[in-house]
């Protein structure tokens, strides 16, 4: 199996999509010549010209309005925001439009519109570069939300965004960009909706997301040193909900910690501990743990920034707490 | 009688029986929109509701200027143009009922009416929200060559929006067929253009961004045909979008309801005296009291029987209300 770095395995999911299909256009800010803010779209320019590679303004909401009105007419655009904070500036769009056309005309419009977005901390970029707001966007019907951890998830899950015929909010990390992993020689479309389960252990579930995937894996490894056997899932898609596995697993371990970047009230952990509380109550042993980041807008000095956001050590103590229970 | 105050300014191309067929049209909006306004008072219409009385030469001038494949967007004050580009009253009418047989099926209502075939792509409540789907239309058929365009519709408040700057500038850089069409009535709600503009000639936005502007009298519905069809032309042709810059008049509140303290009653009663499109393309036209009274007539007992259609449409079943959240 060849191995790809976790950004080239987004460029060969978007450069395979275009050199099939002509409806499949990207565009955004700093995408073309420069490549991408992140350098995902590097060499793009060249295999696809400006037309289906476009430089936009900085104007979010047009971005994603034009990206609206294009699916709209049957094209599959992939809109980049280049940081996901600047969502924030095309909520109107995302939330009043593409999420609501299909209901609002009674089915007559579909939206197929892929936003793709990262972000992350971890080098600090300070407070308006670095924020994880993926659980935002789950509380809105009519969109969907993916945040892969791998190569080969991140290839896999763009390929099936793309093809989607609803609007997707896709995120991506930035410290996973370097990651590398192997994937399968073509393209296998992953199904929106199912999770994937990064260890298999006994004794407690960790639900875990984005960056915190790989910091669960390393927190797994310790625990194991410790005597706790830990089990890893990955939902991979925040909206639809592979609730059945998140579910079965509880079951399995009786115990559950779910681990997010974003700050942890509000976050999605609590969506998850709703699930888990409701599909495996009687099966609980202990109190559901969240890990996410401190309550604070995120500062810039690199001892605060890496206090307030959680790490693997993070994970393990919860995981601790779970198992001290029982 | 009024008497006809603007000329065309561009050449119009509207034969008499197509004047005839616009003025059946504008006044068939009309006799809709007071029949809105009496249901609504009624009791018989949920929701809010924003009725076009004095704004529909431009929603008919804009329409008979195009092919049946290009588009729009539509604003919360929707009935109008939505009947112009072909929509079907009765289909209307059921929307604002509530019923499956309504042109969004039940999920839209008035400030949401669709109708995807006949090329509107939805009256947006956001104010400001439609444009940025219009350059991306615009951009589609810029893509696929295809001789069509998108047209945005919207009033003066909505140029102070965010959209409207990103997307006209987006519009422009991209040479995208597009039209802007401004119904500049002169009111964001209650609040007069002294109050949220500091310039009223808002033709000099789209200046600003290079874009073509043509200005008309939106109460002549030949004036803004005429304008229309230049515009088509040039933004079809790939010279770039237009600027609509329509001065209209809205003969009514903001909303049915609105008590309009912001405003002269006197100032009202004038404007209906002088502004009123449909009296002014009625003189044009030198309809008899005859002609007239037989045509409203004609037009009246089509609004009645889609109140008629509407009332014994079907209710919407509660849990359908899941039913399109996903395609």
């Amino acid at each position: 199996m060849p191995e790809l770095t976790y950004r080239e395995a987004v460029r060969d999911a978007l450069s395979s999509a275009m050199r099939e299909d002509e409806d499949v256009f990207i565009m955004g800010e700093d995408i073309a010549e420069m490549g991408g803010s992140m350098g995902v779209t590097q060499g793009m320019l060249d295999e696809f010209g400006p037309e289906r590679v476009r430089n936009t303004p900085i104007s979010e909401m047009a971005i994603v309005g034009t990206g609206i009105g294009a699916a709209m007419q049957g094209m599959r655009p992939v809109v980049e925001i280049m940081y996901q904070d600047f969502l924030t500036l095309s909520m109107e769009q995302l939330v009043n439009q593409a999420a609501k056309h299909r209901t609002m005309s009674g089915g007559q419009l579909k939206v197929p519109l892929t936003i793709r977005t990262q972000g992350g901390a971890g080098w600090s970029p300070g407070a308006q570069h670095a924020q994880q707001l993926e659980s935002w966007f789950v509380h809105v019907p009519g969109l969907k939300v993916v945040f892969p951890s791998t190569p080969e998830d991140v290839r896999g899950l763009l390929w099936t965004s793309i093809y989607d015929d609803n609007p997707v909010i896709f995120f991506e990390h930035r410290l996973l960009y370097p990651l590398k992993g192997e994937v399968p020689e073509t393209i296998e479309p992953i199904e929106l909706g199912k999770a994937r389960v990064m260890r298999e252990g006994k004794d407690v579930t960790v639900v875990a997301i984005g960056r915190m995937v790989p910091e669960a894996l390393q927190a797994a490894d310790d625990a194991e040193k410790e005597g706790i056997s830990v089990e890893v899932i990955d939902p991979r898609t925040l909206l639809p909900l592979d609730e059945h596995a998140i579910v079965a697993s509880v079951k399995k371990t009786t115990r559950c910690v779910t681990a997010h970047e974003a700050v942890t009230r509000g976050g999605f952990g609590a969506e998850l501990a709703a699930v888990v509380q409701a599909g495996a109550f009687d099966y609980l042993d202990a109190p559901i743990e969240r890990v996410g980041a401190k309550f604070a807008p995120l500062a810039f000095a690199p001892a605060m920034e890496q206090w307030v956001v959680p790490h693997a050590a993070d994970v393990l103590e919860a995981v601790k707490r779970t198992v001290a229970r029982a | 009688m009024a008497k006809v105050e603007h000329k065309p300014k561009g050449q119009s191309t509207l034969s008499d029986e197509r004047l005839h067929e616009l003025f059946r049209e504008m006044l068939l909006i009309r006799r809709f929109e007071e029949k809105v306004e009496e249901r609504f008072r009624a009791g018989e219409l949920p929701g809010f509701l924003h009725v076009a009385i004095g704004q529909e030469a431009v929603a008919s001038g804009v329409m008979a200027a195009l092919e049946p494949d290009d588009v729009i967007a539509s604003t919360h004050r929707a009935h109008g143009h939505t009947i112009a580009k072909g929509t079907h009253v009765n289909a209307i009418m059921a929307e604002l009922y509530g019923k499956v047989e309504g042109c969004s099926g039940g999920y839209g209502g008035s400030m949401h009416l669709y109708d995807v075939e006949k090329g509107n792509l939805g009256a947006n409540a956001v104010v400001g929200g439609g444009f940025p789907a219009i350059v991306g239309a615009a951009l589609t058929f810029q893509f696929r060559k295809q001789p069509r365009i998108g047209v945005a519709f919207f009033g003066d408040g909505a140029t102070n929006t965010g959209t409207f700057h990103e997307s006209l500038n987006l519009a422009q850089l991209w040479k995208v067929p597009a039209v802007f069409v401004l119904e500049m009535n002169g009111w964001a709600e209650s609040t007069p253009i002294s109050q949220h503009s500091p310039i009223t000639d808002f033709s000099q936005r789209a200046v600003a961004f290079g874009m073509k502007s043509i200005d008309a009298d939106g109460q002549d519905v030949e004036a803004v045909h005429a304008a229309m069809t230049e515009a088509r032309e040039h933004a079809v042709s790939g010279k770039g979008p237009v600027f609509l810059n329509v001065r209209t008049y809205r003969l009514v509140g903001h909303y049915i309801g609105d008590p309009q303290v912001y405003r002269e009653k006197a100032e009202i009663e004038e404007l209906r005296e002088t502004k009123d499109p449909i009296e002014l393309l009625r003189a044009r036209l030198e309809l008899s009291d005859e002609d007239f009274a037989s045509l409203d007539t004609e037009l009246t007992a089509i609004v009645e029987a889609s109140v008629e259609f509407a009332k014994a449409g079907t209710d919407p079943r509660p849990e359908d209300a899941l039913k399109y959240v996903y395609a």
